[in-house]
């Protein structure tokens, strides 16, 4: 399918701006004006809206089909929740405009703390993050910040992360400035406790763990850790990627998490939107609270105002007071569950008891034990008997209408298959989906060169990632953009290589 | 309540597939000390039509660009969104989807993302864009960690005239990343060079915005030189709207450039979700945070898009990724897109050209004392009100309007200062009524 | 085309997958068929400055195929004499050519004495039975 630019033709164009009458031009300074004007397409109106129409039917969403993606947390976004983030007094809401004009969008985000210190069991929180792993920088930010007023922060250097971890964390650990240790993981999922205790001392700052795990697995050691690191006076920081399986059930303040993030476009529907956008609020402990960015909304009686006088505050970790409009979709969500948020988080982790009960006996399941909300198979038994991979698997679930799971990750599992279905999921989407991953396990010695070319019904077949990378082709480049088709494929990538 | 999927009967069935006699088992393995043994503490569940009813309520209690004419601006921007935007974001093919890992079943976000790419890349005059950022305040973060790595070196300079939340944002981080931050005073509502390059001896990075917090054009060429010479990473910040008329960092001489997205594509929402956008030389390219797309080709020769680069990110390099963000701001970046298609080349020139001679026709009809009067500005200038700023705003909003942005929060000597933003949206009914407010 | 496995035995084999031909008081150095295996296809080699020094059993570069990267462990101490355009400007030559047109880098030892320490051809087999 063509480029936007390629669809361009000089002296095309479909937006028209106003034209006051007897305005003055304004002249740029020579040394600043621009000189070669930008190469944006030109083009109709109705072009750009077939063009787009076209991309649109060449991807897949939640819209489309079910998709079980490991600690994605891909369940329905409700329309009404893009409804309400249109309504003017919303959308047209300059962030500037002053207390006066936007108490309707300061009571929406102090209600919306207020459910998610509830949901969370702790007492304050900022909703400026703007996704889960900005989440995470903060709360790394908010540990420094309390032990440097302890004067504590010269010494305790070190943040403890799970080997199952999302990479995220032992990347903000990196950008927020501490070193990394990683503790190992149990026969049985479990953080091996062995281990982290021979890890922890006075100079570790705390841990980052994601409970129920990227496993799908409940801790349950979680008190002797929570334990180990309050012990030592350390904190402990609630990775809240997988909060979909326990609201209502288990708060994280509850098992002695002192910080937790909450990611708004996994467990609260906000539409991830090809990416993004997405949503990290932190909730943290009452001692933690003079630390959290600035500026904190706030409830003064029947007032709401924003409040940046906090010295000990970290400062901004982005613009105003975070993504406004994703809070406006998750507030809806929430109404719409209220106290009965359990039922959500209940029939999430039914959906994935389900759905492996349907699925152990074709592939090899490591961690024996009742899932939560997700849980990981693994196909190293077809690949060894029939030279079927992971991906192989993933990408012929794509023939079957159905978006793979996550691959490849946790790491500790080989060939793994990390399945999610959500609570918004008939029974019947289920059954369709172990019908054809078990059909697909059936395949694998009966005509596995079908599942090795898959898949079959798309616009593309397997890219060449390779090529993609060597090349490094990132941008159009008109004229001078070359001809990749004439250039050799390899071999597309079959398997994730393992690294060494 | 409306999102529940099973009935009773589905789960009674599932049980017994399972295994377990009730749904209370499943969750066997919590240990009864970190249980929660009561019912949330929130309200009963709404129906979909008193969610709307609630948030309308909620809605109704703000003061939106409908209800006032609004001059605020210091960085977000009113400008007008065209209709086409969300008729495409709101398909459900893009809202619900998640980032495009598996390629075959995402060209569409991918291709878009390419293109998305492409018209940062145009704009900035650089080699490599990647698929966007939080926004405009959090791609300086990631220019600095991309500086600091480049460089070697440990401080970074910021231009006093760049937005306060900016700079606040730079200072939050630096402490993780090791960094030293040293700010350059404006004189006279612009960066002076000479003090620019004794203050970039030895930094990794030099940020400064064009135009700049005050509205004000930086002399930007004289900037970059200044930092080049001090051998440090000149990085431009930079107004998408600005590029049709504005000269693109990467002609004079940036490494970086950097800008808030939201004037193309995305409605105000009380300051996100927006989309930061961060491009650089290609040297830079495997520095680059965030996800990138790059084309490439099926088993078939087709041409086709895939992220690329990957083992910068943290899903790979994980400790020693380019940075932990994963997560961006995907569909509002594709609404600039869209936006920018819409406006072309031409459109967005005129667009540029419209906002600054009306922003130039305000002044004139304000008559106001000006804080800058020597200097050039795009779409924003600051005036003097003759008294607190604050008073200026509650008496302006009695006849409707939002006068502008009081810049005595951030500087100081500027308690009786507004920040004026004049966009296309602005008619000149409105700055008559803008300058009838200001004089009562 | 990628190689058929081999392990050499006129070289010297760091357990980390790296390998060392000693000539004098110089030697090449370069990753293993087992560790250019595991990554798959390389897609770039992040080389040492010419004229650093590499320090035994510490990382001085980084190869990386698409979906993996991997820090190169220097077998022996030394100063980087030279550094392998070819592998640079095409990295999946140490897929095709391991151990010869695929080697990294070309140091001058500083401690030869430290080459005792390394396995051969026999001992780094055994290491990878164990994996």
């Amino acid at each position: 399918m063509k480029l936007i630019f390629e669809r361009s033709r000089e002296g095309r164009r479909a937006g028209t701006l106003p034209k006051p009458e007897g305005l003055a031009r304004a002249e740029v300074p020579e040394e600043l004006r621009r000189r070669r004007p930008p190469r944006l397409p030109e083009i109709p109106e109705n072009e750009i809206v077939r063009h787009f129409t076209r991309l649109t039917t060449r991807n897949f969403g939640i819209d489309t089909g079910f998709y079980p993606l490991g600690s994605c947390t891909m369940k329905y976004n409700p329309r009404v929740n893009e409804r309400v983030a249109a309504l003017p007094g919303f959308r047209d809401l300059h962030p500037l405009q002053d207390e006066e004009g936007s108490q309707g969008a300061l009571e929406l985000m102090v209600e919306l703390q207020e459910i998610l210190a509830e949901v969370t069991g702790l007492d304050a929180v900022s909703l400026q993050p703007a996704a889960g792993s900005q989440g995470e920088l903060t709360g790394l930010m908010l540990m420094r910040a309390y032990f440097a007023d302890r004067g504590e922060a010269g010494r305790r250097k070190k943040i403890v992360v799970a080997d199952t971890a999302h990479g995220t964390n032992p990347a903000s650990v990196t950008m927020a400035g501490y070193e990394l240790v990683k503790v190992d993981t149990d026969k049985r999922g479990n953080i091996d406790l062995d281990d982290l205790r021979a890890k922890v001392d006075d100079e570790t700052a705390g841990l980052m763990l994601t409970n129920p795990s990227t496993l799908g697995l409940f801790d349950e050691h979680i008190e002797e850790i929570a334990r180990i690191f309050h012990e030592t006076g350390g904190l402990l920081y609630y990775d809240g990627a997988n909060l979909n399986a326990v609201c209502g059930i288990s708060r994280p303040g509850d098992m002695g998490f002192d910080i937790v993030h909450i990611n708004l476009h996994k467990t609260f529907s906000q539409p991830h939107g090809g990416g993004g956008p997405g949503g990290g609020p932190i909730a943290v402990r009452r001692h933690l609270e003079p630390y959290l960015p600035v500026p904190a909304v706030v409830r003064d009686g029947r007032r709401y105002r924003l409040e940046f006088d906090r010295p000990k505050s970290i400062g901004k970790v982005r613009a105003f007071t975070g993504p406004f409009g994703v809070f406006v979709r998750s507030y809806a969500f929430i109404l719409a569950w209220g106290r009965e948020l359990k039922t959500m988080s209940e029939d999430a982790v039914l959906n994935a008891n389900y759905l492996l009960a349907r699925l152990r006996d074709a592939y090899e399941l490591p961690y024996d034990r009742l899932c939560m909300h997700e849980f990981v198979l693994s196909a190293r038994k077809l690949k060894r008997e029939h030279g079927i991979t992971a991906l192989d698997v993933a990408k012929r679930l794509m023939d079957y209408d159905f978006h793979p799971p996550t691959i490849y990750f946790p790491l500790v599992v080989p060939e793994a298959l990390m399945i999610e279905p959500t609570e918004t999921e008939t029974k019947e989407t289920l059954d369709d989906f172990a019908d054809a991953m078990n059909a697909i396990a059936r395949e694998a010695s009966e005509e596995p060169d079908t599942i090795k070319s898959a898949p079959h019904n798309r616009p593309v077949k397997r890219l060449d990632e390779v090529k993609a990378a060597k090349r490094a082709v990132v941008r159009y480049r008109f004229e001078e953009h070359p001809d990749l088709a004439a250039e050799p494929t390899a071999s597309a990538a079959t398997e994730a290589p393992r690294g060494v | 309540m409306t999102y529940v999927c099973l009935t009773d009967a589905d789960r009674e069935e599932m049980l017994a597939t399972i295994g377990v006699s009730s749904v209370e088992e499943l969750f066997r393995d919590i240990p009864d000390g970190v249980r929660l043994k009561r019912e949330l503490d929130l309200d009963a569940p709404l129906s979909e039509l008193e969610i709307v009813q609630r948030l309308e309520q909620l809605a109704g209690r703000n003061v939106s660009t409908g209800d006032t004419i609004s001059f605020l601006g210091a960085g977000v921007y009113d400008h007008y969104v065209p209709s086409i935007v969300d008729a495409i974001l709101q398909r459900g093919e893009f809202l619900t989807a998640y980032t495009p890992y598996q390629p075959e079943l995402s060209q569409g976000v991918l291709q878009a993302l390419f293109e998305y790419q492409t018209v940062i890349c145009e704009l900035t005059g650089m080699d490599v864009s990647n698929a966007s950022g939080y926004d405009g305040t959090t791609v300086a973060a990631d220019a600095c960690y991309i500086a600091k790595h480049a460089t070697g070196r440990s401080k970074v300079v910021l231009a006093e005239s760049l937005n306060p939340q900016l700079r606040q944002v730079v200072r939050t981080y630096a402490p993780g990343f090791g960094l030293e931050v040293v700010d350059v005073p404006h004189r006279e509502g612009v960066t002076d060079p000479e003090e620019l390059r004794a203050a970039a001896e030895g930094a990794a990075a030099v940020i400064f915005q064009q135009p700049n917090f005050f509205g004000c054009l930086e002399p930007a060429p004289e900037l970059a030189a200044a930092a080049s010479d001090a051998g440090a990473l000149p990085v431009a910040h930079v107004d998408p709207v600005s590029l049709g008329v504005l000269e693109a960092p990467g002609a004079y001489g940036c490494a970086i450039a950097i800008g808030e997205g939201q004037g193309a594509g995305n409605s105000l929402s009380f300051g996100g979700p927006h989309y930061g956008f961060i491009a650089a030389r290609e040297e830079f390219t495997r520095r680059m945070p965030g996800r990138i797309v790059g084309e490439t080709t099926d088993v078939d020769g087709n041409r086709g898009y895939v992220l690329t680069l990957q083992t910068r990110e943290q899903h790979i390099r994980r400790e020693k990724a380019t940075s932990n963000i994963t997560t961006n701001q995907t569909l509002l970046a594709l609404g600039g897109l869209i936006h920018l298609c819409w406006l072309g080349p031409e459109g967005l020139r005129e667009l540029g050209e419209t906002c600054m001679s009306l922003a130039e026709h305000a002044k004139d009809r304000l008559g106001l004392p000006l804080v800058f009067p020597d200097r050039t500005t795009f779409k924003e200038f600051a005036v003097r009100v003759g008294r607190p700023a604050a008073e200026a705003i509650r008496a302006a909003r009695a006849h409707g309007v939002h006068p502008g942005y009081p810049l005595g929060r951030d500087y100081e000597g500027m308690d009786d200062v507004l920040l004026v933003a004049v966009t296309e949206q602005r008619t000149l009914d409105e700055i008559e009524a803008l300058a009838e407010a200001l004089a009562t | 085309m990628a190689a058929d496995e081999s392990y050499p035995d006129d070289l010297r084999y760091h357990r980390e997958h790296d390998w060392a031909r000693i000539e004098g008081d110089e030697a090449v150095l370069g990753i293993t068929w087992y560790a250019q295996d595991a990554l798959g296809e390389l897609v770039h080699y992040e080389p040492p400055e010419s004229g650093s020094s590499v320090s035994k059993d510490s990382t001085y570069g980084e190869v990386e195929s698409v979906k993996a990267v991997s820090d190169v462990i220097a077998p022996l101490s030394g100063e980087v004499l030279e550094v392998n355009q070819v592998v640079v400007d095409a990295p999946e030559t140490v897929n095709e050519d391991p151990y010869g047109n695929g080697w990294l880098v070309r140091i001058r030892l500083s401690d030869p004495a430290e080459a005792e320490q390394l396995l051969d051809a026999a001992a780094y087999r055994e290491v990878l039975a164990e994996q």
